[in-house]
């Protein structure tokens, strides 16, 4: 009993904690937010800024500091931080997924007329690209399919096991020399990559164009990703599992095989689906190596063939030529649903390999 | 099955530190030997020289002798891997493997070593979890990943995982320091139960532990900050807590250092 007076005695009042203070109701937030986009729009329009950029960075700011006085009037400075803090990742969440959205609505509303069942099954041949609405991308994904998956069965292996020596073996200078050339790998810029391929296996080693030295290019372009992405997939994987395995007499290979890579299964499928996602869109070195072409070619080790970005390519670069600006919108349409249903089914994947904790 | 363990002469290093120094002693079979000692004292690399888990770190390495009966884990020729399938190891965290059910985790040894027979799998099951106290709470959920048990039986899971593959000699590294009290009493039956078959070695912070279940007990220390670990004696447990040898020991147990 006579603690508790002391205590309180010693306690200055200034210091004394209050538990209850003012708080702004749950809807603030909405309502500043809602009152900044107005404000903003209407001092846009007042001042006569054409933008609609400028009057969405105008919100963005008075929701900031609106939130902030607000908060700081009614509930104190700390709490106004807080809220601060809060509106800036609101903010930037708004401003990073604004053009993802956006990208997406335009494609789509641009692109969705091209789309029909000729337009998927049939290809350019005879087509006079600039006179008619005629021909489709069939040819461009054939190819697409073919270069990204011969690419893939390249650059998935190799990285694979690159990362898992990297992980599992690696050490000294030979482990830290690779590691060295994975990251410069990972900044080629892709022209480069399909010079590369174009002086070394079409011009010094005399290969035809074809799909196949296009997707020598593109495995380049993918490996120091799937190397990366495994190598810290196979990090997460704890010691203990390992040393778990090992002291069951389970050699070490056959730890890594049976232990290691299954749990790290779902994050490392995750991994190569970004990277097939990644090379799916790159047009240079198709361009230089596939070279494209107007009619179907399902053999990807002999002749010329069409991929989709360097389709989208040729049909827009004809130019003023609305033929070939609805194809090109058609083709990105599709190329975009491509990369999205693969990152759907690594999501899937990974959702269904990785291991259950719950019960 | 279980056997003798005789060290002579053992010093573990890692890298260039010399973790534990000329330690030699012998491990009686059938029977439960307790290791205790302050912590960095070398108690667990100790134990993992026993199954040759030591070199599995980067820069480790080990010398001296550890016979299993008669035949020397660190002679020419040894092969590791067989090492460890005749001296198993339950670790201080329990360690399922995330990816494999209940069953999958305790027949885990034997099938990565290659026996496929369902029959046999079905036997080790049962035979494995009865031994290690679980059969009775997880027989309705054999398919059910490992992960999702309670710590207690998870560390269950892992004894009977190591003794699915019939090992002669079970080491434990503070197989309960992770676990609340009553799962800490079910394991420490679960030893009593296993030394009919196994020699089972235990590393231990817990001296009541070590009195309840051990029949002899190891002092390990150092003799000071940065120095190696070096066992101070190994006697019956009776003994070791009621008149031990050196005044260490006792200043230990009675908490009077450290």
């Amino acid at each position: 009993m006579s603690s508790t007076v002391t205590i309180t005695d010693a306690t200055p009042p200034q210091l004394a904690h209050r538990l209850t203070a003012a708080r702004l109701p749950r809807w603030a937030p909405a309502a500043t937010a809602a009152a900044s986009v107005a404000l903003g729009c209407g001092i846009g329009a007042a001042a006569g800024l054409e933008s609609r950029v400028q009057w969405g960075l105008l919100s963005a700011l008075l929701f900031l500091v609106v939130s902030y006085t607000v908060s700081a009037s009614v509930e104190g400075r700390r709490q106004a931080k807080d809220r601060f803090a809060t509106s800036l990742v609101w903010v930037s969440f708004v401003c990073a997924v604004v053009p993802l959205v956006s990208l997406t609505f335009y494609t789509v509303q641009q692109g969705i007329d091209a789309i029909s069942p000729e337009f998927l099954t049939h290809s350019m041949k005879g087509v006079v690209a600039t006179l008619s609405p005629d021909g489709g991308i069939y040819h461009a994904i054939i190819g697409t399919i073919e270069q990204v998956l011969l690419a893939t069965l390249i650059a998935a292996p190799i990285g694979l096991l690159t990362a898992v020596y990297l992980v599992e073996y690696g050490r000294g200078r030979l482990a830290k020399a690779v590691t060295f050339f994975v990251d410069v790998m990972t900044g080629i810029p892709s022209v480069v990559a399909g010079l590369f391929v174009l002086s070394l296996w079409n011009i010094a080693l005399g290969f035809q164009y074809s799909g196949f030295s296009g997707s020598l290019a593109l495995a380049i372009l993918m490996m120091p990703v799937v190397v990366r992405s495994t190598e810290e997939m196979l990090k997460l994987v704890p010691n203990e599992l390992r040393e778990a395995s090992y002291a069951l007499g389970v050699p070490r290979w056959k730890t890594i095989l049976r232990i290691v890579l299954p749990t790290a299964i779902g994050g490392i499928t995750t991994g190569v689906m970004l990277a097939v996602a990644r090379i799916t869109g790159e047009t240079a070195p198709v361009m230089m190596l596939v070279f494209g072409a107007d009619f179907i070619n399902s053999d990807p080790f002999d002749g010329p063939q069409q991929s989709l970005p360097l389709y989208i390519w040729q049909q827009y670069s004809q130019i003023n030529n609305d033929f070939g600006y609805q194809r090109a919108w058609g083709a990105a349409l599709v190329l975009i649903a491509f990369v999205m249903g693969l990152n759907l089914v690594a999501r899937g994947v990974a959702r269904w390999r990785s291991p259950k904790g719950g019960h | 099955m279980a056997k003798r363990i005789d060290v002579s002469g053992l010093s573990a290093y890692y890298g260039s530190t010399r973790a534990i120094d000329d330690i030699s002693m012998t491990i009686e079979p059938r029977s439960v030997t307790a290791f205790i000692g302050p912590s960095g004292c070398g108690k667990s690399t100790f134990l993992r020289t026993l199954n040759r888990m030591h070199e599995v770190i980067p820069g480790a390495r080990v010398e001296g002798k550890v016979l299993l009966d008669d035949e020397n884990l660190y002679g020419a020729n040894v092969d590791p891997v067989a090492v460890r399938r005749s001296v198993g190891m339950v670790f201080q965290r329990p360690n399922p493997f995330p990816t494999m059910s209940i069953y999958d985790n305790v027949v885990a040894g034997l099938k990565l070593a290659g026996v496929k027979k369902k029959s046999v799998l079905d036997g080790v099951v049962e035979k494995s979890l009865q031994g290690a106290n679980l059969w009775n709470e997880v027989k309705d959920r054999l398919g059910k990943p490992g992960a999702g048990l309670s710590g207690g039986q998870q560390q269950r899971l892992c004894i009977a995982r190591a003794i699915a593959v019939e090992p002669e000699v079970l080491l434990m590294d503070e197989p309960c320091s992770a676990l609340d009290p009553i799962s800490t009493l079910a394991i420490e039956d679960l030893i009593g139960e296993l030394k009919s078959q196994f020699t089972i070695v235990i590393v231990t912070h817990n001296m009541q532990q070590a009195a309840r279940v051990s029949d002899r007990t190891a002092f390990f220390n150092l003799a000071g900050v940065g120095q190696p670990g070096k066992l101070v004696e190994l006697d019956d447990t009776q003994r070791i807590f009621s008149n031990p040898s050196v005044q260490a020991t006792e200043d230990y147990i009675s908490g009077r250092f450290g």
